[in-house]
Order: structure tokens, then sequence, then C-alpha cells
């Protein structure tokens, strides 16, 4: 059997979601910031659900130690992560719009970047870039809906990871505590678990369930 | 008495800059709202708490 049609896509998901929340999903754009562990299992999430565009930020490469836990193949070894992603999401929704860019988020690029963006997704590995994305979201984009990262490293228990609703508009999943630093690392469950906080309160947004 | 994270403190008279260092955040993790609006980090050293102010200070991790 060959790729669905596009009209064939949406009615599949209509059946599923109803009509009225595919259309907020298919008109709703987000941008992930960070494709690593966090936003390569968000933007998948994502794809899968309906969203109409992804807004793909990162400026690295995927490398052999991406593996165990971000959503890249070996023979993506190399490849930037946007580029490489940006296939992959293609491959499971051939329908998603997505812009792809690969630069470093800096104060001078800030506005630009994420002025589109309905909803923010801050995906970052480093905690210093973690504050200052999440800062300047709610310094200078006040209106727009931010869900953060922050506590998901280790094999501590998965029910330790929850959303919470921090300000107006801005959310935190994460256990809030264990650090990349002091633990074994990184295990691709416990961070699929934080990442899927993270895509499912951009669902409830754009349901307008609003409580975390 | 000033409400820290649930937590009531006396921090009255204290900059926000001088309360995090107190308390052990590192001052580039952290994202902190007061009496519901952000507080921009170029303005930590000169916010001065007072009693009643209400903080939330969210403290960043690493791991992504």
């Amino acid at each position: 059997m060959g790729i669905p049609t596009e009209k064939e896509w949406k009615e599949a998901l209509a059946k599923r979601q109803g009509r009225e929340l595919l259309e907020r999903f298919q008109n709703a754009s987000v941008a992930v910031c960070g494709l690593g562990g966090l936003g390569s299992c968000i933007a998948l999430c994502l794809a899968r659900a309906g969203i109409g565009k992804l807004i793909l930020i990162d400026y690295d490469r995927v490398d052999l130690s991406n593996l165990h836990r971000q959503q890249y193949k070996p023979k993506q070894i190399g490849l930037f992560k946007t580029d490489a992603l940006a296939e992959n999401l293609k491959e499971i929704n051939p329908y998603i719009r997505l812009e792809t860019i690969t630069e470093k988020i800096t104060d001078d690029n800030f506005f630009k970047l994420l002025k589109n963006a309905q909803i923010v997704c801050e995906a970052f590995d480093d905690p210093e870039a973690k504050a200052v994305l999440v800062n300047g979201v709610l310094e200078k984009f006040p209106e727009k809906y931010l869900i953060a990262a922050s506590g998901m490293a280790g094999l501590e228990s998965a029910n330790s990871i929850h959303t919470r609703k921090v300000m107006r508009h801005f959310y935190l999943c994460g256990d809030e505590c264990s650090d990349v630093e002091n633990s074994i690392g990184l295990t691709a469950s416990r961070v699929m678990i934080c990442a899927s906080h993270q895509a499912h309160m951009v669902l409830r947004i754009l349901a307008e369930k609003k409580d975390a | 008495m000033v409400t820290v994270n649930g937590a009531e403190k006396d921090l009255s008279g204290k900059t926000l800059a001088e309360y995090l260092m107190l308390a052990d955040y590192n001052a580039r993790r952290v994202a902190v709202e007061r009496n519901g609006e952000i507080v921009p980090r170029a303005q930590y050293e000169e916010t001065i708490l007072k009693d009643g102010d209400t903080l939330e200070v969210v403290s960043f991790v690493g791991g992504g």
C-alpha cells in the first residue's frame, strides 16, 4: 500500500480526535528548542498527533553518543539534527510543516526565531542554556506558552516525573532534582517520560485544558 | 515575611541576588517570579524584597 493522501490522513486523525481538536492541532505552531533526548521525542509525539507546524531548532550534529536516547539512526551520524529529525518526522507524518533552524539561539536572533511559535518547548541539556531560554521567553514573549524541563537523569522512579504549572503561561516537567552530573547519565526511558509530559502539555493547552 | 516556593522566610530588606546566594542557588540557572511577574535577570541585584512578597524560584539541573 502506498502513502495515504493528505485527505485520507486527516480523515483518519479526525476519526480519532474529532474535527474540532484536529483543527486546533493543525493550526498550531510549536517551537522545539534543542533536538536531543527531549526535543527529538517531543517532536515525534507532536508529529503523530497531527500538529500543523513544528519549528525545529538545534545547531548540533547527530553523534554516536546520542543514539541511546535520541530519535536518530546510525546512518544519520554526522548529519545536522535539524535535517535528520526532519527526515524522520516526514516518514512518520508526510504532511507536517517543518521549519528547521540550524543555529544557536542567542540574544540577537531570539526574537526572530521564536516570534511565529504559539507554544515554545525548552529541550536543552545545559542548565544555564535552559535558564537563558526560559528567562528570555518569559521576559520577551509573556503571552506565549512555555513548557520547560528540569530533572530526568538516572534511574530514579519513573513516577517522580511530573508537570507543574509554575506561572500563568509557564509549565515545568521533570522531577526538578535529578542532575545529569550526579547520576549514571540519561536513559531513553526516563527522558522519554519527561518529553512525553512536555508534548502532552502542548496538546492539553491546545485543547484548552490548561491546568497541569 | 516573604513567601518563597510556599515557605515563609524572613527576607525583608534583602535583595533577590542576596537571597539566591544565601539559599545556595546558582543565579545563572534560575528563573524567578515575584508577585506573579518574571524578574528580569538584570534586575536581581536591585530587586529589594518586601514583607508580603511571594517568590517562585525555579532552578534548572542538567539533562535533556
